[in-house]
């Protein structure tokens, strides 16, 4: 449904997006993740045809965006990260111009009006203006204008920021039932958010894709975290023993010299945990505790987009690909 | 470009007109105005004709015109619906004619009322209807170019105060050049004065319409609006 190929964009000399490469199926909930700045907006912007790309190609079905604008946005339903609407419109007057702007004729106008009300949860509003509206009902109203023409493609930038709890779970219930049928891209700050909502998650970083995959896979893909707590050992003698393992990737202490229990996080890039209890066997070590961290997203996410000392400013994110 | 999309933004402009108060402070400012400029010599001249009216109203106009067209752009760049406006399936010659007409028929209401003038006139003497029909054809086109002016104007900047002086002074530029014109290098003058709206407003104004000052109007607002699409394209 939707093809994004090498798109790149620069604001001057800065990058924003770095050949970006992705392809979003009919159906699709594909949930965009990123640190702030990392180029979510921007995609979204090419992709509705706000901004022009400074080079690469995307594609809507078979119209190219830039060839063919008018058809591309007929089929695409957008929220921009604000909702930033006529702060002098009436709720109503502002729905009925985009629904006639969209070629809606008056008497399914009416009834789709009607429709997004209920959905949308708009009734006590219709008929106030914009400006006095709250944040949440901006961003229904948002929502709404970008619903109207029951369009085939939804891209909805951040549509739960600002929203109470009990919002949230209301538009995640909306973009689940739309998702059904139709191909829907977000953009979210909030990772559970994703978890819970997307079928597909792409995670950008500085313009480029860092991972692409179910929120299942992008979990698996991260490294292993064990807790080992051990009584009767010293740290220089554990760490010179666990770092010969194969697959361990790093060692922590967590704990002082002086306590009695020693607490240690070990990173791994498999599952190792006989292989640790046997060399704590051997040395005589006194596991008094063994836990394994989940890999969250939270903690994967931060793995990929965190620039860390040995990966300095200017060198390539790693890219991870994941199997879907 | 589709007819329909730009009558429903034009609706939407007009329809923001008259709900805010600007369209009736404007009207109000812009009557206020030509009824001083025509009655406050009319009775001392005691000529039975609109010439002072008509001098004085390219002027007014200058600064009324940019008053109504500095929000058409401005306001979209600075609340951030432009994007949303960019996203709905228009293009943005639909945007630009629709605001464009929106501003034209603003004004071109508020010169109604003025149209009892010459009627008031004609009751008290002998007036001559031709140069009044001119001058208010002329009027038509130099509010078209003026609208075309401001509305470049306002792509600008998303200050609507910024956008209401440039506009003003671009406006003042073209009504009142040939005031000035003994400032200009004389090699100059001729390219100034043809430049200046004033000269072919005051030829159609005779009741002589010329398709040469008619061509005037009609390009030069063509040109203006043509800059402005290109900035708007590429004011994202």
């Amino acid at each position: 449904m939707i093809s994004i190929h090498n798109l790149s964009k620069y604001y001057g000399p800065f990058r924003a997006l770095d050949r970006l490469s992705f392809e979003v199926g009919k159906g699709e909930i594909l949930g965009l993740l990123g640190p702030n700045g990392a180029g979510k907006t921007t995609t979204m912007r090419i992709i509705t045809c706000y901004l022009p790309p400074t080079s690469g190609t995307v594609h809507i079905g078979d119209l190219d965006i830039l060839e063919n604008p008018l058809g591309v946005k007929k089929l695409i339903g957008y929220l921009p990260e604000f909702a930033p609407l006529y702060t002098d419109m009436l709720v109503y007057d502002y729905l009925s111009y985009v629904a006639s702007i969209r070629e809606l004729s008056s008497v399914r106008k009416e009834k789709r009006i009607a429709e997004l009300v209920d959905i949308c949860g708009l009734s006590e509003v219709m008929h106030r203006p914009f400006r006095e509206l709250s944040r949440g009902y901006k961003q229904r109203v948002g929502l709404a204008h970008a619903l109207m023409c029951d369009p085939e493609i939804l891209v909805l930038d951040e549509p739960t920021s600002g929203l109470d709890p009990n919002q949230i779970v209301d538009i995640r219930a909306i973009i689940k039932e739309i998702g059904r049928e139709k191909t829907i891209i977000f953009s979210t700050h909030i990772l559970s958010e994703a978890e819970a909502t997307c079928d597909r998650i792409i995670i950008i970083d500085r313009g480029r894709i860092v991972a692409d995959g179910t929120a299942e896979s992008i979990k698996s893909s991260g490294h292993i975290q064990f807790h080992l707590s051990l009584v009767g050992a010293h740290y220089p003698d554990v760490r010179t023993h666990l770092s010969a393992l194969p697959g361990v990737e790093g060692i922590r202490r967590l704990t002082g010299d002086s306590a009695e229990e020693l607490r240690v996080q070990i990173t791994c890039r498999r599952d190792i945990r006989t292989e640790i209890s046997r060399v704590a066997k051997e040395r005589d070590w006194m596991v008094v505790e063994f836990a394994k961290e989940k890999g969250s997203l939270e903690s994967i996410f931060r793995e990929l987009t965190m620039p860390d000392e040995s990966n300095t400013a200017g060198k390539k994110p790693r890219r991870k690909r994941i199997k879907r | 470009m589709t007819a329909k999309a730009s009558i429903r933004i034009m609706r939407r402009e007009l329809a923001f007109y008259f709900v805010s108060p600007i369209a009736y402070i404007v009207i109000v400012v812009f009557l206020i105005a030509t009824g001083w400029s025509f009655f406050s010599v009319f009775f001392l001249n005691g000529r039975a004709d609109l010439r002072d009216f008509f001098s004085l109203l390219p002027l007014i106009l200058a600064f009324v015109v940019p008053a109504v067209t500095m929000r058409l752009f401005s306001e979209e760049f600075s609340s951030g619906s432009y994007e949303i406006l960019l996203t709905l399936p228009v293009s943005t010659i639909d945007i630009l004619a629709g605001k464009f007409l929106a501003a034209l028929s603003l004004v071109l209401l508020m010169l109604i009322p003025t149209l009892s003038y010459p009627f008031f006139v004609a009751s008290l003497g002998e007036l001559d209807w031709g140069p009044v029909a001119g001058s208010y054809l002329g009027t038509i086109f130099l509010i078209g170019l003026l609208c075309a002016v401001g509305l470049f104007a306002s792509s600008l900047t998303k200050n609507q105060i910024v956008a209401f002086i440039i506009g003003a002074a671009m406006c003042l530029f073209l009504t009142q050049v040939h005031r000035i014109l003994f400032l200009i290098p004389v090699f100059l003058t001729g390219i100034f004065q043809f430049l200046g709206a004033s000269t072919h407003f005051n030829n159609i104004g005779k009741g002589v319409v010329d398709s040469r000052d008619l061509l005037y109007f009609v390009s030069s607002s063509f040109v203006a609006l043509y800059i402005t699409n290109i900035v708007i394209e590429n004011k994202r």
